[in-house]
């Protein structure tokens, strides 16, 4: 039982990785685009244990959260927009399996010679920094009776309150640069959707989106009146 | 740490085990008669007048996309939340109230933007 305790993580460990490698790798084997969009959703959950077996429960927390609840809307949204039919079931490979091939190869060498203990993180990572928290905390003091003294104590297993501290803190700037890019990307899906066609769009525009156009623009006036 | 998680792994396992009883159950209970009328698609009890499959209006897309920046949004109001009360003493507090308060700014101008084109309205 001893025993069983302590490779409990390594068993976890081996048994997420492989779901999460297998269902990403039927992600792009599937051919029912709505099977590959699901089975990218059992990736992203696997991800999200790893992530909390490495102590990163906040992350973990935003990779469900926006992972599998808002990315993989827009997937499926995708998925309706493009009005994708079954492909043929025949071909798995594609004509460009060779340079995918070697493409994976190389990404996958990149990431085993830069992406290694000393080159992106410390050599002895501290591992308690992203997990514990120093705090004061106000108690009675002991030589004055009734007045406030302050104590520092050292929490341990709270890594949201450890991330908040260095992102509103250390990272401020690139925080507050978040919410630019979000108010840029709200332009964006504005100006992606928008109705009205200008002038060269309307010469240009096929035919049926035209028609279409009129049509709303006809319930639009049945139903103000 | 891990054992905090242990809840979480039990409770996966049985949503595992809820879907894999109802399936076998209505495998080994149910009776079987396939025949090609029973698994043609209907609605209400008419035949399909149209292809299940078509394209939908971009609009939907739309609102995904702005229910997603917001979400993200949302996503770092957590980890603030978590830290202010015990942080909102004096100057500290004053800080922290203030970048979120440029943070949340920032983006009410996309929220008025977005309001002013009339995205939240489904005309």
């Amino acid at each position: 039982m001893e025993q069983l305790t302590a490779s409990m993580p390594l068993i976890v460990f081996v048994m997420i990785g492989t779901v999460a490698v297998a269902s990403s790798i039927l992600v792009v084997a599937m051919r029912n685009p709505v099977h590959s969009a699901l089975f990218l959703l059992l990736t992203f959950l696997c991800v999200a244990v790893l992530f909390v077996m490495q102590k990163a429960e906040f992350v973990g927390a935003v990779q469900v959260l926006v992972y599998a609840g808002g990315i993989m809307v827009l997937f499926l949204f995708v998925v309706m927009l493009i009005n994708v039919r079954h492909l043929p079931d025949e071909r798995v490979l594609s004509n460009f399996w060779k340079g995918g091939f070697l493409v994976g190869l190389a990404v996958f060498a990149l990431f085993v010679t830069m992406v290694r203990p000393g080159v992106y993180h410390d050599e002895n990572p501290n591992k308690s920094k992203l997990s514990t928290v120093r705090d004061r905390v106000a108690i009675n003091s002991t030589k004055n009776p009734g007045r406030l003294g302050h104590k520092r104590i050292t929490r341990h297993n709270v890594n949201s309150e450890a991330v908040a501290n260095a992102l509103y803190t250390d990272y401020l700037v690139p925080f507050e640069v978040a919410s630019l890019f979000l108010l840029v990307a709200m332009i964006g899906a504005i100006v992606i959707g928008k109705r009205e066609l200008s002038a060269v769009e309307e010469e240009t525009a096929p035919d049926y989106m035209l028609a279409r156009v009129e049509t709303e623009r006809e319930i639009k006036e049945a139903m103000s009146a | 740490m891990t054992h905090t998680f242990i809840p979480v792994l039990i409770m996966l396992i049985v949503a595992l085990g809820v879907g894999v009883v109802i399936l076998s159950l209505n495998r080994v209970v149910g009776r079987h008669q396939r025949n090609p009328s029973k698994a043609a698609p209907y609605e209400s009890g008419v035949p399909l007048l149209d292809t299940n499959r078509k394209r939908v209006n971009v609009r939907f897309y739309q609102i995904a996309m702005l229910f997603i920046l917001f979400d993200i949004e949302a996503a770092f109001l957590y980890p603030w939340a978590v830290i202010y009360r015990d942080a909102s003493h004096g100057n500290a507090g004053m800080f922290l109230f203030g970048e979120m308060l440029v943070f949340i700014l920032l983006l009410g101008v996309g929220y008025v933007y977005v309001w002013k084109k009339k995205a939240f309205d489904w005309k």
